[in-house]
């Protein structure tokens, strides 16, 4: 506490890297996940593939994860946005592919009944269907991603983790407790924005 | 209204045959004409085939043998998705888009044709009046503040929007109790009267059947059992499976009997 007051603005420059870092990422993961969500709802085959290799990404500890992506990608920003998105990926898509399917049979027969494309089945009808499913998707892959990208700063690509790191490596607690707690409540206010949005969805 | 010049279209099938993958046949060898602002009921059991001959007219199944002609013409010479938005379809489930408002529903053809939006407007309005919701009442509500026969009423007036003169119903009132069921036969028979729209209706309700139908096809393991006006079918089954199907009870049969004469009578 008494590090935030006495250099928010380290802590907010620290902060601001992590919002760049995690929304980069997030937005970069979603562009992914939209068709691959969209495949394992329309390819049972492919889909089950996709998610059992998605789901091996997930389960790599991050630190592992991070220090393999290193090795081709070198130190940075550029390559903690990676595992991130692929961190994401497991999350977004398992969601995306869940709400598509949730859609009633009923309003997809009527829509192809009615003569939509397959494309305007699936923008205005499918993915509005869907979209709390998605959101909830969001949500959980956000709040993840906010405390992945907080070990990223162990690979220079700063945001909270490295006030964390910092601390550790200056013997200096406020540092570690300033990071921690701005990262957490990162975390627990973007919950809460997105709890809000998937309520209003429903 | 603007609706009241739309008429009817004329349907053929010559030949139809539908495999599916497994080797059997759920529709063999089916001919059929289907007159210009005629109501035809495909009447039969359920597993019969009906559904699945009705599908093959907006081609969500594709006949895996002969043809179907709207107008004359081949409908696997046309895009599907143009097909279908000249053909109305309305089914059991209705399908209403939740999060759509009754308007926007109603309007979704129309707005996929990219008609402007005053016509949509003018048109759902319209529409809304034909099936008897008031369209102040309705327009702006969702399909869950509805009940299962205003749902289905909208279903109808959708199906409608884009003046279609060919409109395909699958058991469309077979999710309502009866006497919802029998308003909403009512108003079918009202509105094809009013309109002129060519009818292809699917039922396994014999009563329904006799009630709306200009001629009655039954269908019976995938092909034609008989073809007939209501009263023929009645009369002279043409063979045991017509009369087990509509003969199932004597007392039904008094009052279906009593049906088709008066709304024949009445056109």
């Amino acid at each position: 506490m008494n590090y935030i007051l006495a250099h928010p603005d380290i802590v907010a420059e620290r902060l601001g890297e992590h919002l760049v870092l995690t929304f980069v990422s997030l937005a970069i993961a979603l562009a992914i996940a939209f068709p691959l969500g969209v495949l394992v709802a329309r390819r049972p085959r492919a889909g089950a593939v996709t998610l059992a290799v998605l789901n091996v990404i997930y389960t790599i500890p991050s630190l592992a994860l991070l220090a393999i992506l290193v090795a081709i990608f070198g130190l940075g920003t550029p390559t903690a946005v990676v595992a991130l998105v692929a961190y994401a990926q497991m999350i977004l898509v398992r969601n995306v592919a869940e709400g598509l399917r949730g859609v009633s049979p009923a309003a997809l027969d009527a829509a192809d009944g009615l003569g939509f494309t397959p494309f305007a089945r699936l923008v205005r009808i499918e993915i509005p269907l869907a979209l709390p499913a998605i959101v909830g998707g969001i949500r959980i892959a956000t709040v993840a991603l906010i405390g992945i990208a907080t070990v990223a700063a162990w690979i220079d690509a700063g945001g909270l983790g490295a006030l964390v790191f910092e601390g550790l490596h200056q013997d200096d607690p406020n540092k570690i407790v300033a990071g921690s707690l701005a990262a957490i409540v990162l975390a627990l206010a973007a919950d809460g924005l997105l709890r809000l949005a998937e309520k209003r969805l429903q | 209204m603007a609706s009241s010049a739309a008429s009817g279209s004329r349907v053929e099938l010559r030949g139809v045959g539908v495999t599916y993958p497994g080797g059997s046949d759920a529709v063999r060898n089916v001919d059929l004409t289907v007159g210009a602002g005629e109501f035809t009921v495909f009447l039969g059991p359920s597993g019969s085939g009906k559904s699945t001959l009705l599908r093959t007219i907006n081609r969500l199944i594709e006949p895996t043998s002969g043809a179907v002609f709207i107008d004359g013409v081949d409908v696997r010479t046309l895009d599907p998705v143009v097909l279908r938005r000249g053909i109305g379809y309305v089914i059991q489930a209705v399908g209403l888009f939740p999060h759509l408002t009754i308007g926007a529903n109603v309007g979704v053809v129309p707005t996929l044709l990219g008609w402007d939006r005053a016509r949509i407007a003018r048109r759902v309005d319209d529409l809304l009046a034909l099936v008897r919701l008031e369209p102040a009442t309705y327009r702006d509500r969702y399909p869950r503040q509805l009940s299962g026969g205003e749902q289905q009423r909208t279903g109808v007036a959708r199906a409608l929007a884009a003046e279609p003169h060919l409109l395909l119903m699958d058991e469309p009132f077979g999710a309502v109790d009866a006497i919802v069921r029998s308003s909403l036969q009512d108003e079918i028979r009202r509105i094809h009267r009013e309109l002129g729209t060519t009818i292809v209706f699917v039922t396994h309700d014999v009563d329904e059947a006799l009630r709306l139908a200009d001629r009655i096809v039954v269908i019976a393991g995938g092909a034609i059992a008989q073809a007939d006006t209501p009263q023929r079918v009645l009369a002279a089954p043409a063979d045991d499976v017509v009369r087990s199907l509509v003969g199932i009870d004597a007392q039904s049969r008094e009052f279906a009997e009593a049906r088709p004469l008066r709304s024949h009578e009445m056109r």
